[in-house]
């Protein structure tokens, strides 16, 4: 086990790799609470962009309606949660069965009548819409009007219930984003890993090798949406409320994809430096604009435009590939596979 | 519910479909030459209608009148897009492409949204509540104009990539790319023509459309959106397809909303898109791809 977690890791990345985690378990402890909301919401995005990066980065298939299995999980875990009294960590599995069925029919759908990039990327657009029209008229989760979890009691810590302080969900989702990491670290270096990368160089040739690209295309899919489909959890019990025309909109899912896509896409770390850079920029830039007493409410979403412009236009492989040359982390390009650590 | 009921909602919807068509013929045109999937046709489709608002209030200026140089100003718009920003990306992998278009989208959204604010906006008319009485039927002047103008501007449309030189220079560029190098052609120049034609049948849809819907800077991505479902629908690069699956749309969102709720209309439009993605990929007048 520990041979396939550490093979192919060069020494100086594995001692950066540990300063950083014991960096991250550290920091709630010196920081003020609006700086461990603002690292949730890295922690977040890194973990949700890690499980997209799975579909888009590994098996190359371009998801745009990320935000479904987001939004199935929340209202599966919520609704058991405010309905039953069911703890969310029954919930989750539900959560994680329901946005997996999804992202099965759709992988199902797709994948057998052929459909395949454009069309592809526009059909898991559609299921989203779908999906968001569907929960905006369903009365039993709030409809359009919204739906609700008790308000969290901030002066002690329910794990069981997910009720608490910003602190216990920073924990939380850390430990989520290690593990997906190390999942996926695991799985590049699986048999599953090199036909995910052969079928995104090239399905016909995958095929032609004998590699069953249906089925693995279908784990990638499958995969993806269980596990963004826990970050869902996390979202409907960390803000308490959920309303279809922001959970299922099509900018949540653009938003999500927009880390892995900066940060270098089927690269391990691209998903990480994506969230922290945009997320970081994002707060940084929402506290010059109070600062200066204006407000304008898409400045935010124009920024994210024009870093993801400058970001395709001039650096098409993400950020981290250069960076992780800069670092001396990686061999020069042509060496080894390419762009995947 | 009496039958003139639905006869005048598919009417009504026929006469918006053709509106969609057009809007959905410049996102197939593009598509049909560049290959370059634009994912910002609806936020282009909004930059025309706060055009038309705008050249409304400050002046008083009729959008069907206004068409003409808004869908010009579009096409300056499409043109300068494709020489300075798609160029350089026509030979780069789909998604990458799309990433581009979605960036470019975000920007004129939210641009909009700073500059115009959330709050809808709408232009009245003088012949805003006219209608025609046609034996059982009612229907809306402004829907009649507005779907006349639509057929007219995509007849034209049709008969420049049909009767004129620069049309069959296009046509062959999307035909065979090498052999249109090979005989001298400006692809390049000739690429930045038919995303500024594309542009401005979505600026002069837009005109109209301000007739017939309230405008907000989020109508980008839920055009962007239809267009896509009309396209697909229709066969992606076919021009009669796109009118074709436009009509179909429309007639599509106005029934459902007729026999359902009027908010769950476009779940019936992608409904139909994924019946068309499953069992006809290429389109009802698509070709199947090689």
């Amino acid at each position: 086990m520990s041979e396939l977690l550490l093979e192919g890791v060069p020494r100086r990345g594995l001692i950066l790799l540990f300063a950083l985690l014991a960096l991250l378990l550290l920091l709630p402890l010196v920081v003020n609470d609006y700086l461990v909301t603002v690292l949730i919401l890295i922690l977040y995005f890194a973990y949700v962009g890690q499980a997209w990066n799975i579909m888009m980065g590994f098996a190359g298939q371009l998801s745009l309606g990320h935000a479904l299995y987001v939004g199935l999980g929340a209202y599966a875990a919520a609704a058991l949660y405010v309905h039953f009294g069911v703890s969310p960590w029954i919930g989750l599995w539900v959560s994680m069965a329901v946005a997996a069925a999804a992202g099965a029919v759709i992988g199902y759908l797709a994948f057998r009548f052929g459909v395949a990039g454009v069309y592809f990327a526009i059909l898991t657009i559609a299921f989203g819409e779908f999906a968001r029209i569907g929960f905006d008229h369903w009365r039993w989760v709030g409809g359009s009007a919204g739906f609700f979890l008790p308000v969290a009691n901030y002066t002690s810590n329910d794990i069981l219930s997910l009720r608490g302080s910003p602190t216990m969900f920073y924990y939380i989702v850390l430990t989520l984003t290690v593990a997906a990491f190390i999942l996926c670290h695991v799985l590049l270096r699986s048999r599953a890993g090199y036909y995910w990368l052969a079928i995104r160089e090239s399905p016909e040739a995958a095929q032609a090798l004998g590699i069953d690209t249906f089925r693995y295309k279908m784990y990638a899919v499958v995969l993806s949406a269980a596990m963004t489909a826990l970050g869902g959890v996390l979202f409907a019990f960390y803000y308490n409320n959920l309303f279809p025309e922001q959970v299922f909109h099509i900018s949540r899912s653009i938003e999500l994809i927009l880390g892995p896509i900066i940060g270098g896409i089927g690269t391990l770390f691209g998903p990480i430096i994506g969230a922290f850079l945009l997320t970081a920029l994002a707060e940084t830039l929402g506290e010059v604009m109070r600062a200066l007493g204006v407000d304008l409410p898409g400045i935010k979403q124009v920024f994210y435009g024009i870093c993801l412009l400058v970001v395709v236009v001039f650096l098409p492989d993400g950020i981290w590939p250069p960076l992780s040359r800069a670092l001396g982390l990686q061999k020069k390009p042509g060496e080894g596979d390419k762009g995947s650590r | 519910m009496p039958a003139e009921i639905y006869l005048n909602v598919a009417v009504s919807g026929l006469l918006t479909g053709l509106v969609y068509g057009l809007m959905a013929l410049g996102l197939s045109v593009v598509f049909g030459v560049v290959r370059v999937v634009n994912f910002a046709h609806g936020e282009m489709m909004t930059i025309a209608m706060y055009l038309a608002i705008e050249l409304f209030s400050a002046f008083k200026l009729d959008p069907l009148v206004m068409m003409v140089p808004i869908a010009a100003v579009l096409f300056a718009l499409g043109y300068i897009m494709q020489l300075g920003l798609i160029n350089p990306f026509i030979n780069r992998p789909e998604h990458s492409q799309f990433m581009l278009l979605v960036a470019v989208a975000l920007i004129v959204v939210n641009g909009l949204l700073i500059v115009f604010g959330p709050d809808a906006q709408s232009v009245q008319t003088r012949y805003a509540f006219d209608s025609f009485l046609l034996g059982p039927l009612i229907v809306d002047a402004t829907k009649i104009y507005a779907g006349i103008a639509a057929v007219a501007v995509a007849a034209v449309l049709f008969a420049f990539f049909r009767f004129t030189l620069v049309g069959k220079a296009i046509r062959a560029c999307a035909d065979n790319y090498a052999g249109a190098l090979v005989v001298g052609l400006d692809v390049k120049r000739l690429y930045a023509l038919t995303f500024g034609l594309g542009a401005a049948c979505v600026g002069a849809a837009g005109a109209m459309m301000v007739l017939l819907v309230d405008v907000t800077p989020q109508l980008g991505p839920a055009y962007t959106l239809l267009a896509f479902v009309i396209v697909i629908t229709g066969g992606l690069g076919s021009m009669p397809g796109a009118l074709l699956g436009g009509v179909l749309i429309g007639l599509t969102e106005a029934l459902g909303g007729l026999l359902f709720t009027p908010s769950a209309k476009s779940m019936f439009a992608f409904g139909l898109l994924v019946l068309v993605l499953l069992f006809r990929p290429q389109g009802i007048l698509g070709k199947r791809p090689a």
